[in-house]
């Protein structure tokens, strides 16, 4: 039987279909969650998509994290369960203090809609134990609110724990270390693209995936994250 | 897309609680402002400090750009919307780890939320009512 997992659907997600569709390509039996109901209906790992959660009003993210189904996510989160929020979801689970850090508006004032190459840190965690070997990984950004920002001292201990999971990298696979590298799409400190919490099991990545889970698209690096999370959860 | 449903914050309580009753028997109105804390970039406050040669303007600088968020709470007295609207701004109209807020009394109001005595939208911004808060 396959693994279930959940893709939450809050108003104004936007690609919470294409998740569902790559997740169904990695073998996950993929389960749409509405964002009003708090039954997350017995899955296995949530993914948090990709859109604007409520309008993004006021912040993005800031009125997606109150939400009942935010209340049965942090509640499966705190017990162990996988989450994984992608873009608009990473921003939620931001707000949430699901994962450190916030994410500013892009450096550029700009919304940023194109390719970059993240390069993973670890290949040992629950979101890129499927990756293989450490290689960049191609896949589409597309937001305007991507700059992620935490304290030296709190960038600084992710880094000893292991917690940044992807950075922006340059042709080269070198870190874009420098916020205003063209290869940092945002300004994002320490060309962070995605971090985990302290447990390990909640993450938040900027770029999308699903975005780059067929050739068809221009790249299929994107389903080495989400077979990662599938596996991981198939494995719990 | 049909299924768009508006942010009702009277059905979400914010941290579980439950909602506030209402019935109180006053109203006042406040004004919170929420600025980026200082040291973080704010390329929205760039923009416009750069756009200032444009007009001719070469003496200003360290432009911040934030957001006022005017709101009316029921309640029993002023210490008590206060609470409210303290709990509000940190938990929701700001985000502590980025920006810092300043709650302004603006004054009572009438019953259905009219300021009394309408005037210019300002009121009477009470002396010693705008303190820091956030972290």
């Amino acid at each position: 039987m396959s693994v279930r997992v959940g893709v939450v659907v809050f108003p104004g997600s936007n690609c919470d279909a294409d998740t569902l569709h790559a997740l169904g390509l990695a073998g996950a039996e993929p389960v749409a969650l509405w964002h009003e109901s708090a039954d997350l209906g017995g899955v296995a790992a949530v993914i948090l998509p990709g859109g604007f959660a409520y309008g993004d009003y006021l912040r993005a993210g800031a009125l997606a994290r109150f939400s009942p189904v935010m209340r049965a996510v942090s509640a499966f989160a705190a017990d162990g369960g996988l989450v994984l929020g992608i873009c608009n979801g990473f921003q939620v689970l931001a707000e949430a203090g699901l994962v450190p850090g916030a994410l500013l508006r892009n450096r550029s004032l700009r919304f940023v809609c194109r390719q970059v190459a993240i390069l993973p840190e670890r290949l040992d965690s629950p979101f890129t134990c499927a990756v293989g070997e450490r290689r960049p990984l191609r896949m589409p950004v597309a937001h305007g609110e991507g700059c992620y920002y935490a304290d030296e001292t709190t960038l600084d201990a992710l880094e000893r724990n292991g917690r940044v999971l992807f950075r922006y990298v340059d042709a080269d696979g070198r870190p874009a270390l420098d916020p205003d590298d063209p290869a940092n799409p945002n300004g994002s400190l320490r060309a962070i693209a995605g971090v985990s919490n302290a447990a390990g099991n909640v993450a938040g990545l900027m770029p999308h995936p699903e975005r780059a889970s067929e050739a068809l698209l221009g790249s299929d690096d994107g389903m080495a994250i989400i077979r990662s999370l599938v596996e991981s959860a198939a494995g719990r | 897309m049909s299924d768009r449903h508006a942010f009702d914050p009277t059905a979400t309580a914010l941290t579980g609680a439950t909602v506030a009753s209402v019935g109180a028997s006053a109203a006042f109105r406040f004004a919170v402002h929420v600025m980026p804390k200082p040291g973080i970039l704010d390329p929205q406050g760039r923009a416009v400090e750069q756009s200032l040669p444009h007009l001719g303007v070469g003496n200003v600088h360290a432009v911040r750009v934030g957001r006022r968020v005017e709101l009316t709470v029921d309640a029993g007295s002023e210490a008590e919307a206060r609470a409210t609207v303290e709990r509000l701004a940190h938990d929701l109209l700001a985000n502590p780890l980025i920006e810092t807020y300043a709650i302004e009394t603006i004054g009572a109001v009438a019953a259905g939320g009219r300021r009394e005595g309408g005037g210019d939208g300002r009121g009477k911004a009470g002396d010693g009512g705008r303190d820091e808060g956030g972290t």
